[in-house]
Parts: C-alpha cells; sequence; structure tokens
C-alpha cells in the first residue's frame, strides 16, 4: 500500500430509489495498490455502490473522487477512462470472439484505427498475459476456455486499458478452489503494481484471505471499514447481520435406521472413480469439495442424467438403472440444481408454475384437466409452509430474493414426497438469514419424515452444522469420512485441499 | 428479457382501442358499409383461415420456436383430400381423414428432427416448407384440382345457425387450443419450456415429448385450415397462400406472443387475427388493391408498434 | 496445432468437402454438370442470390435478421428500370448508381425502427417488406419494364475469360459472377479486418456486453441494415441485367432461398458466427443441386422435393455433429 490520495473515494453518499433509501451517507474510499474488501447481505446496497462508483446511477447527494480530484458528474464512459473498472459476475466478454480481442476490445471505441492488426494486438495480449505470468493463446475463441480461464481474459482487458482499480463482484462463486488460489496470486501480483482492488464476495474466508481491509454494509449504512487483522469471520458474520450465527452442530444423533441408498463403486471417467457410499432413512449426509471433485458429477448420476461407465445404484436394497431423470424422479428422487438461476428456476413463469411443475400430474382433475387454481393453491400452501417471502403466487419468480427463490425450488421438490433429496450448494448465494432457514427446512424434513439428503456444499461451517456425516471429495474420488464431532473446521478444509 | 405483467395488459388495451379506432375509421370511410351484415359475413368467412394458420403458429411459437411449413401442410393437407374425393372417389369424410394423415405423418417427422435430433426450429421447418411444397407438386404436377362433392362445400360455404362454417371450426379450434394452453399440463409446460428448457429438463419435464406434441399440434390445426380452404374455395393446389406465412408470425406476435417463447394467450391472438382481418376486409370494401392493404397494414403494425413503445415500452 | 484443431472444426471446410461430394455425385449423373460452360452459367445465374445472401450474412451476424431485402432489390431495380427507359440513358454505370443509394436509404429505414422500437427485427422487416413492396405495387401497377438500350445488353454479356465451345458458342467467366465474388472479398475484409467488423461480431456475441463496453450500438445496426439495403440494390441491377427486364414480382417470395444458403453456410440464427466463405459454399451448394435437377431433367416439382430433403438433411447432419461436440465438453 502507497500513496495517501485514493484511487477512489465516495463521499457522503445517498442515494435514494423512489421511497427507498439504498445508501445512508455512505462514506468509501480505496488507496492504490489496497484489496478492499466489500461485503453484505444482498439488499445492503453493495451493488448500488458499485453502479455509483462506475457511473451507471447518479448518487443524490454526495461526491466522488477519482485520484483526488472531484468528478462532478460520473458516466460509465468517464468511469472507464480514469481506470475504474467492473469485473462482473458474468464477465460480459465476447464468447464467439477471441482472447486477444475481447481483451483489447475497447480499443474499437477509442483508437479509431482504419484497420484491424490482428498480429500486433496478439502479441500486445500475450504481453498483457505475461503481467500474470499466464499462458493462454490469444487466438483461442474466448467460448471455448473454461470459467476461470475467461476470468482471467476479463481481468486482463481491464489491465489492458490500464485500469487503476478492479471491482470484482463474486469472483469465485464458479472456481475451484485451486482457481481461485490463482486468482489471488494474480490480485497480489497486480497490487504489487500498484492496482487496487475492491472485492465482494459472500465467501467470507476468501474476502479475510485476500483483503486488506474490509467494508462491512447493512441496510444501506456502512457499518464499518476494518483492517484485516482485527476481523474474524465470526465478527465479519455478526457485523453484517447483526445476529450471532452459531457454527454449532444442530444434528441429533441417528438412530439405526434403514439403508435408502446405496452406490458401489460409480465410476465415469474423467469425472469421478470408485466413489461408494450410503444414506440412510433420515440422515443428512454431507458431500463436500471444491467444484470439480466430481460432487456435482456423482449427483446428476444418482438423478439420473448422466449414466455411470460403471457401478452399482441400489434403491432401498434393490438395483436400479435410470435412463433419464425421469426414471429417478419417479424412484422418489429430487434434486436441487447448483446453478439456481439457469438449471432451477424457469425466471419469467410464476412462481405457481415453478413449485407445481414437479407435481401437474397430481393436480388433475378426473377428466383430465387442470385447472390454474389448483396450481395456485398448492403454490400458497407452499409459500405458508416453508416461509417463502412472495408478492403473490403468480408472480414471475424472478422478483423473489435468492434465498425465497431457493426456497421455491426446494419446494417443489418437497411436494413430490420424495425419499431422498439431493441439495447442490442449496445456499450459494443466499444471504445469511435465509441461510439458516434453508438449514433448518433441511434438518425438518430429515427428521419429520426421513428423507435421506445429500447435502453437497463446498463450506465447511456449513456440514458441520447440518449433516450427520460428511464425506470429503477430492479430484473425484472420496477420500475420508468424518462425523461432525471428529473433526474441526480447519481440519477439515486441510483434508480438502489435501 | 424483462416483461412485467403490467405491460402486457397494457399492450392489449391498446389492441382493443386499435380495432375499434380502425372499425370506426373504416367504418366511416366505406360509409357504414364495413359493418352490414354481408360484410361481417364476409369477414366471418375470410377470417377463419388466417385464424387456423395462426393458431397453428401460435404453440411453436410458444416454445420458442416457429414452423414455416405450415402453409405448405395445409395445401398438402388439401391436395391429399382433394385428390382423394375426385379421383378417388373417397366420401369427404374419409377424404379429410386422408388429407389430415398426410399432415400428421410429416408433422412426427418434423416432430422427431426438431425435439430429439435438435435440429433448430427454423431450419427444420424450412427445410420441410421446401419438401411438403414439392410433394404437393408432384401429386398435382402444378393443376388445381377442383369439384368437390356438396356435402364437402358445406364445410367452407355453408352456416350454422347463421354462423358460416369456417367460423364454426376457427372457433372449435380456438377453445380446443385455448384448453390445452391453458387447463392441461401440457399448457404448462410448454410456457415453461418456452421460458427455460434447460430448467423444465431438471424438473423432470419430457422436454422432447412436448416439444414433438407441439409440432404434432401445429401440423394437425394446419391440415384443418387446408380443409377449410379448399372447402371454401372448391379448388387446392400446391402453392395457394404463401404470403400468408409472414402473417401468422405477425398476427402472433401482434397478439402478445414472445418469439423467444414462454409468452402469448389465446384472446391476445385472436384479436389481432380479427384486427388483421377487419383491416383487410375494410381495405377489400374500398376497393384497395390487395398490394395497398399489405403496405398499409405493415404501416399500422409499425403504428402500433411505435405507439406502444411511447406509451411507455413493450419490450418484444 | 491449435490451428490445425480449429481448422477440422470449421464449417466451412465440412461444407467443401460435402460440396466436393456433391460435384462427384452430380458429375456422375451427367457428365455435362463439370463442364466449364455448364459452371459458369451456374455461377452467373447465382451471383444475384450470392450478393444479397452475403448482405443477410452480416445482419445475421449482428444478431439481427432481414426479410425484407427482396423488396429492396425490387424497388432499387424498379426505379432505375423506369428511369433508364424513360431517360434513354445510356451509360451503364451512371445506371448502377441508382439503386446502391436507394437500397441503402431503405435499409436505413429498417435500422432506424429496429434500434429505437427495441422490436425484434423479423417483425420490423416483414412489416416493411410489405410497406416497400405494396407500395411499389400500387405505384407501378405491376408493370414489367423491358427494352432497356443496347449498352445494357451488352454489358449483360460481358465475360472476363472468353472460350469457345464445341458448338461454336462463345462462353465465360461472366462479369457478374466477378463481381459477386468481388463482394465476397470486400465482405470478408471489411467483417476481418475493419473495426466495423469487429464490432458487428462483438454485438452478435454478446449484446449486453457491446452495450457496457460503449459500442455505439445503433450505429452497428445501422451499418448493417445499410449494408444489406446497398447489396440488395446491387443485387437488383445485377438481376435486372441478367434477365434484361423488370418484373415487380420476380424476386420478392425467395427470402427463405437466401436465409437456407447463409443458414447452412454456418451462420447462426442466434448471431456471432459465419463467414463469407461458409456462405457462398451454401449459395454454390443450392445452386448445383438445382442445377444438377435440371441436367437430369428432372420435372420441375421433383425440384422441390429435392431441396427440401437436402436442406432437412444436412440441417439434421450439423445439429446430429454439434450434439456429439456438446456432450463431449461438459454439461447436460
Amino acid at each position: 500500500m502507497s500513496g495517501e490520495t485514493p484511487v477512489l473515494r465516495l463521499a457522503h453518499i445517498t442515494k435514494r430509489y423512489g421511497g427507498v433509501v439504498a445508501l445512508r451517507d455512505v462514506e468509501f474510499s480505496v488507496l492504490p495498490g489496497e484489496v478492499h474488501g466489500l461485503v453484505g447481505e444482498n439488499g445492503s446496497g453493495k451493488s448500488t455502490l458499485v453502479k455509483i462508483a462506475t457511473g451507471v446511477v447518479q448518487p443524490e447527494e454526495g461526491e466522488i473522487f477519482i485520484e483526488g480530484q472531484k468528478i462532478s458528474r460520473l458516466t460509465p464512459y468517464l468511469a472507464f477512462k480514469r481506470g475504474i473498472h467492473v469485473v462482473h459476475q458474468d464477465l460480459s466478454l465476447f464468447p464467439n470472439l477471441s482472447v486477444a480481442e475481447n481483451i483489447f476490445a475497447h480499443e474499437y471505441i477509442e483508437r479509431h484505427r482504419s484497420f484491424v492488426a490482428w498480429k500486433d494486438m496478439e502479441r500486445r495480449a500475450l504481453e498483457v498475459l505475461g503481467r500474470l505470468g499466464v499462458e493462454l493463446d490469444p487466438q483461442e475463441i474466448v467460448g471455448r476456455l473454461s470459467f476461470a480461464d475467461q476470468q482471467l481474459v476479463a481481468i486482463c482487458r481491464a489491465i489492458a486499458s490500464s485500469a487503476k482499480l478492479v471491482i470484482l463482484d463474486e469472483p469465485t462463486s464458479s472456481l475451484t478452489f485451486r482457481e481461485v488460489q490463482r486468482l489471488f496470486g494474480f490480485i497480489r501480483e497486480l497490487k504489487a503494481q500498484g492496482i487496487a482492488f475492491v472485492f465482494i464476495s459472500h465467501r467470507l474466508d476468501e474476502v479475510l484471505e485476500i483483503s486488506d481491509v474490509v467494508t462491512v454494509l447493512r441496510d444501506g449504512v456502512k457499518v464499518g471499514t476494518f483492517p484485516k487483522g482485527e476481523l474474524t469471520k465470526a465478527k465479519l458474520s455478526f457485523l453484517m447481520t447483526g445476529k450471532e450465527i452459531t457454527a454449532e452442530s444442530l444434528v441429533t444423533d441417528l438412530p439405526e435406521a434403514r439403508e435408502i441408498l446405496r452406490v458401489e463403486h460409480l465410476t465415469r471417467r474423467g469425472e469421478y472413480a470408485d466413489v461408494s457410499f450410503t444414506l440412510h432413512q433420515g440422515e443428512i449426509l454431507g458431500l463436500i469439495g471444491p467444484r470439480g471433485s466430481g460432487r456435482t458429477e456423482v449427483a446428476l448420476t444418482i438423478f439420473g442424467l448422466r449414466p455411470p461407465d460403471s457401478g452399482k445404484i441400489f434403491l432401498e436394497g434393490k438395483e436400479v438403472v435410470f435412463r433419464s431423470n425421469r426414471d429417478a424422479i419417479r424412484h422418489g428422487i429430487g434434486y436441487v440444481p447448483e446453478n439456481r438461476l439457469l438449471q432451477g428456476l424457469v425466471l419469467d413463469q410464476p412462481v405457481a408454475d415453478n413449485i407445481a411443475v414437479t407435481i401437474l400430474n397430481e393436480l388433475v382433475s378426473r377428466s383430465g384437466f387442470l385447472h390454474p387454481a389448483r396450481k395456485i393453491a398448492v403454490a400458497e400452501r407452499a409459500i405458508r409452509d416453508f416461509g417463502i417471502k412472495a408478492p403473490a403466487a403468480d408472480a414471475p419468480v424472478r422478483s423473489l430474493s435468492g434465498g425465497n427463490q431457493q426456497k421455491v425450488v426446494l419446494s417443489r421438490w418437497i411436494l413430490t414426497a420424495p425419499k431422498i433429496l439431493i441439495l447442490d450448494t442449496p445456499t450459494h448465494g443466499v444471504d445469511v438469514a435465509a441461510k439458516e432457514s434453508i438449514y433448518e427446512m433441511a434438518l425438518g424434513l430429515a427428521r419429520d419424515r426421513g428423507i435421506g439428503i445429500l447435502f453437497i456444499s463446498d463450506e465447511e461451517h456449513e456440514v458441520l452444522k447440518v449433516c450427520h456425516r460428511i464425506l470429503v471429495m477430492r479430484e473425484g474420488r472420496i477420500v475420508r469420512e468424518y462425523r461432525p464431532s471428529e473433526v474441526t473446521e480447519e481440519a477439515l478444509r486441510q483434508e480438502i485441499v489435501g | 428479457m424483462k416483461r412485467p405483467r403490467g405491460r402486457r395488459e397494457t399492450q392489449s388495451l391498446i389492441l382493443a382501442v386499435v380495432v375499434v379506432f380502425l372499425l370506426v375509421l373504416l367504418g366511416i370511410l366505406t360509409k357504414g358499409r364495413l359493418l352490414a351484415p354481408d360484410s361481417l359475413q364476409s369477414i366471418a368467412f375470410q377470417l377463419p383461415l388466417l385464424g387456423i394458420l395462426t393458431l397453428a403458429q401460435m404453440t411453436p411459437m410458444l416454445t420458442g420456436g416457429i414452423d414455416l411449413s405450415i402453409i405448405a401442410t395445409a395445401n398438402l393437407c388439401g391436395v391429399v383430400a382433394a385428390i382423394a374425393m375426385t379421383r378417388g372417389n373417397v366420401p369427404p369424410l374419409g377424404a379429410m381423414v386422408f388429407g389430415l394423415a398426410m399432415a400428421l405423418s410429416f408433422g412426427v417427422f418434423k416432430g422427431l428432427l426438431i425435439a430429439w435430433v435438435s435440429v433448430p426450429a427454423i431450419i427444420a421447418t424450412l427445410g420441410f416448407m421446401i419438401f411438403i411444397r414439392g410433394v404437393s407438386l408432384v401429386l398435382t404436377k402444378g393443376y388445381v384440382i377442383a369439384g368437390f362433392p356438396g356435402s364437402f362445400l358445406f364445410l367452407g360455404n355453408g352456416t350454422l345457425f347463421g354462423i358460416p362454417m369456417p367460423f364454426v371450426v376457427f372457433f372449435l379450434c380456438a377453445v380446443f387450443l385455448f384448453v390445452l394452453l391453458a387447463r392441461t399440463r401440457f399448457g404448462t409446460y410448454v410456457y415453461l419450456l418456452g421460458s427455460n428448457p434447460v430448467a423444465t429438463l431438471f424438473a423432470g419435464v419430457n422436454n422432447g415429448l412436448v416439444l414433438f406434441a407441439t409440432y404434432l399440434l401445429s401440423s394437425f390445426l394446419a391440415g384443418v385450415a387446408g380443409l377449410v380452404m379448399i372447402a371454401r374455395f372448391n379448388a387446392a393446389q400446391a402453392d395457394y397462400g404463401e404470403y400468408y406465412l409472414l402473417l401468422t408470425v405477425l398476427a402472433c406476435v401482434l397478439g402478445g406472443v414472445d418469439p423467444a417463447g414462454g409468452f402469448g394467450r389465446i384472446p391476445g391472438v385472436v384479436v389481432s387475427i380479427a384486427v388483421l382481418q377487419v383491416v383487410a376486409t375494410g381495405f377489400n370494401l374500398l376497393g384497395l388493391s390487395s398490394h395497398l392493404a399489405s403496405a398499409l397494414w405493415g404501416l399500422i403494425l409499425l403504428g402500433v408498434i411505435a405507439i406502444n413503445r411511447m406509451i411507455g415500452g413493450v419490450e418484444t | 496445432m491449435a490451428l490445425l484443431g480449429r481448422i477440422a472444426r470449421s464449417t466451412e471446410v465440412y461444407l467443401v468437402g460435402v460440396l466436393l461430394v456433391l460435384s462427384v455425385v452430380l458429375f456422375l449423373l451427367n457428365p455435362k454438370f463439370a463442364t466449364l460452360e455448364n459452371i459458369f452459367d451456374v455461377l452467373r445465374n447465382n451471383s444475384f442470390l450470392g450478393i444479397v445472401a452475403l448482405g443477410e450474412l452480416v445482419v445475421l451476424i449482428s444478431g439481427g435478421i432481414d426479410v425484407s431485402f427482396t423488396a429492396i432489390a425490387t424497388v432499387a431495380q424498379y426505379v432505375m428500370g423506369v428511369l433508364i427507359t424513360r431517360y434513354a440513358i445510356e451509360s451503364v454505370f451512371l445506371a448502377f448508381l441508382i439503386p446502391i443509394p436507394i437500397g441503402i436509404a431503405l435499409g436505413a429505414f429498417n435500422a432506424f425502427l429496429v434500434n429505437r422500437t427495441r422490436v425484434h427485427p423479423v417483425i420490423i422487416t416483414i412489416s416493411n417488406l410489405n410497406v416497400f413492396y405494396g407500395l411499389l405495387m400500387v405505384i407501378s401497377k405491376g408493370k414489367w419494364i423491358y427494352g432497356f438500350p443496347a449498352p445494357f445488353r451488352d454489358f449483360a454479356r460481358l465475360k472476363v475469360l472468353t472460350l469457345v465451345s464445341e458448338k461454336g458458342v462463345d462462353y465465360g467467366l461472366s462479369i457478374f459472377t466477378v463481381v459477386w465474388f468481388l463482394v465476397a472479398v470486400v465482405t470478408w475484409l471489411m467483417l476481418r479486418y475493419l473495426p466495423i467488423g469487429r464490432k458487428v461480431y462483438a454485438l452478435g456475441g454478446n449484446s449486453e456486453a457491446a452495450r457496457r463496453a460503449g459500442f455505439d450500438i445503433f450505429r452497428i445496426q445501422l451499418f448493417v441494415y445499410c449494408y444489406i439495403g446497398f447489396l440488395s440494390g446491387l443485387a437488383g441491377f445485377v438481376h435486372a441485367e441478367l434477365n434484361q427486364m423488370i418484373q415487380p414480382n420476380a424476386i420478392v417470395g425467395r427470402e427463405l432461398d437466401v436465409l437456407a444458403a447463409a443458414i447452412l453456410g454456418g451462420a447462426s440464427v442466434f448471431g456471432g458466427a459465419g463467414s463469407p466463405l461458409g456462405v457462398v459454399l451454401g449459395v454454390l451448394f443450392i445452386a448445383f443441386i438445382k442445377n444438377g435437377l435440371i441436367l437430369m431433367k428432372a420435372s420441375a416439382y421433383w425440384h422441390q422435393v429435392i431441396m427440401g430433403f437436402i436442406i432437412v438433411l444436412a440441417a439434421t447432419l450439423s445439429a446430429y455433429q454439434q450434439n456429439l461436440e456438446r456432450k463431449r465438453r461438459k454439461g447436460v
């Protein structure tokens, strides 16, 4: 960290949307070469702050300074020119263009060149990539790269246009553990070159690992800015929500229960190998490991979407072979997908349809007709029973918050009266309060309805809290089994990293 | 794409206003002839053709696809039925069954390719359109087949309690489709699939089956349209009404169907069919050439779109 | 190595292969197919389709679509026809200059509406197709225009590279084919080396990212629709020359032919992909098949059946191939 003049300073910012105050008298500064974490629940004002910093919206009150100079009216273009960049969660890249083109796309607007100089552009792309010590083919089409590599291209794009501050919005939600570490390496490298970062994430561990200081927002107000040394995860969580969240295990011991699912030596080339485990009635079995370790792939196989190359699956002792997920569903298996927005929900359609879709056959009258009122009735009951906050049963599900959207997906499966429920990172992108609600739902389902739950996660504290047993997966194999009482969060993390 | 509910209702309202406005305007220009019983009768006879074809186009569009082969299918069904009745001396009912069976068998292939081989609908139905047209041409050798038994012609020219038969058929088709889309599981699946096929797959919906049924449905309705058409004109030919194709897409979109899939209801589509047909008949009464007519309603559509935009935007 | 992989995966290579196979089959069916005379003829007769397909390619790449180009070509050529016959214009060059600005202007009208109304281009261009064509037919009363001044006939006969057939007839590579290929080269250069060309790809690849990056979306749309407008005007000229007369209803109705050629050639309806080479190959593919059918003296009705069948087959194979590639990559 060097220099006293902040790269960016937002002073006394207040932003109102109609009657709602999104930000109230917020002060936010980032010094050159600083990694500044920004945390807050959904609705705390984080995204509004970013929009103001990048000129997308104008604050009602307050001032913006870039490198000490007051900017009277910040526009996106101006922010860009002054070196304020954002890498969005969706990366905003052109998937059909090459790496080099994506890195220098801004030049198509700025430089008024007559012709595209391909060789020159590719050479310069290599230079930028070199600054990070990365090897990527500048001619490769971006759409073919892994998400982590694409993110890298997005960061290079920021560097190539002389970014002074790069805002990273939830950068790690789609990365494996190794890829996250690699990203952090780049951030540190660029930090040493004087570039500042704002690191926005729900993953408090990561925020604490990479940030120099952390700003906490709550309900549009800044709670404070704290140097890393003063913070722990628990403290951060408390500052964000005002509530103490305990990490104690919530499960009660399971009496000897029936086996409900058994997999033996499941193997699928390139994804997982020799996976065997048993799930019992009323048990919550945690499956933890970074993305890419095979956990989702195993889940998809059990759900019938990806047949294994070899191995067997037994349901209540009987061997089953699924030809599609419809088979699996018929046998009583439900799956809450990893990617809620793309795989779980039909965003523009009503909540009622999203909930009732799995049980339409049950809502049909004797003559075979399906009256919309029945969908709504079912949905309203689910909304009541599961505490879903929705404006109306026929409102588009897009209008719900992340946590409530997740409950919609959950309820659609609960309604099928499943024997087995697979929850794939169900608390991703869900704020702390809603997370607790989902844990309680899962525990209730296991305890009261005897559903066997396979709980996939990449957060150690979560599985320690909610699961009866924990399986650790690494690079396609199950490497260890624990009971929560046998292991600490630290030790678990060590086992995962390997 | 954002689609706040309020805006869609506003669009229906605008359509309603446009209908009224056009009716009034054309009524005045035609010195009241537009609203005379025989004009209304004429509308009622002509509207169904556009109407049934538009209904045929609706479900594929709801799933985010399109069926470019509906006109060709309609013609083929008509041609087959015509040949059966004239050369084969098959009674009308049997001939209709033959025609529809032909339409459905092509629908089966279409559906298979789109649903399970994932050929993009626009190109699959484009290919089928050309292919089916070719089959009709081979069957008719370019000639018009005419001269159907009177009992069959009733379908196209008779009335039921004063309502023209074609209109009755259209009404039945509209009710049928309405029930299918709004009161069955299939309907729910169609809207969900059109909006996000990945999510429906995960939720256990048989996407392939839904798409297959969609194109079977469009083929069936197209066949029905073909039968009404040949009954009305007492003639069948291989390439009648090609310009209707774009009209059906237009009528759907004007009626609130989102070409990307997931949205659009029967009432809106029926109203937009009515609008287009009233305008067409009005133009007819005014003695406008069909070309001027088509130019004009191109302008009308643009006008409606512009008004929508000004009232605060319907994003299609 | 990566380059080789990319080449192997490309649609163009696949098309060249298919085209070669097709040529061999057609040659075996009727050796007359492979004579230079025949090939030159095919190229000449399809230059209209070829030129306009290149324009459609550019629009498709940007994520849009235009079905009004047939009407634009007709209006442009009709105005030209009226002017050259009424004022007995002898200069072909002067006549050539007339349809171009008309095409561009009509294209601009399309672009303006597409941008301002935010309605899907299919709807806008369908409407405009009806407006342009309808108004033209009303004003012209469908009258044909023929009897061009002599220089036009001479121009149409121009050839690059003349040979004499065994029957003593001159034949050669028509000037219109040269124009077509020139347009293909220019389009390729534009798409590859001009910033506007890259922006067209970018817009089609991710319109939201283009917006965020600050691209002038309207400018890009104006460009693509004017480009196809320009080419439609040019193609209208070519069409008039090829037929030595102007029939207002001759061109409209063939929109889907052009779309089929572009899509077969690798353009995606979703935008962001496609190349001029692919489109040229797509047009050739359709042209060869049509020609083969004629040479085989297949009844005209069978043309449609075969064409439709081929399109379905080609699309099925392509979709099948894409399915395999998608299954190989990760994801359900």
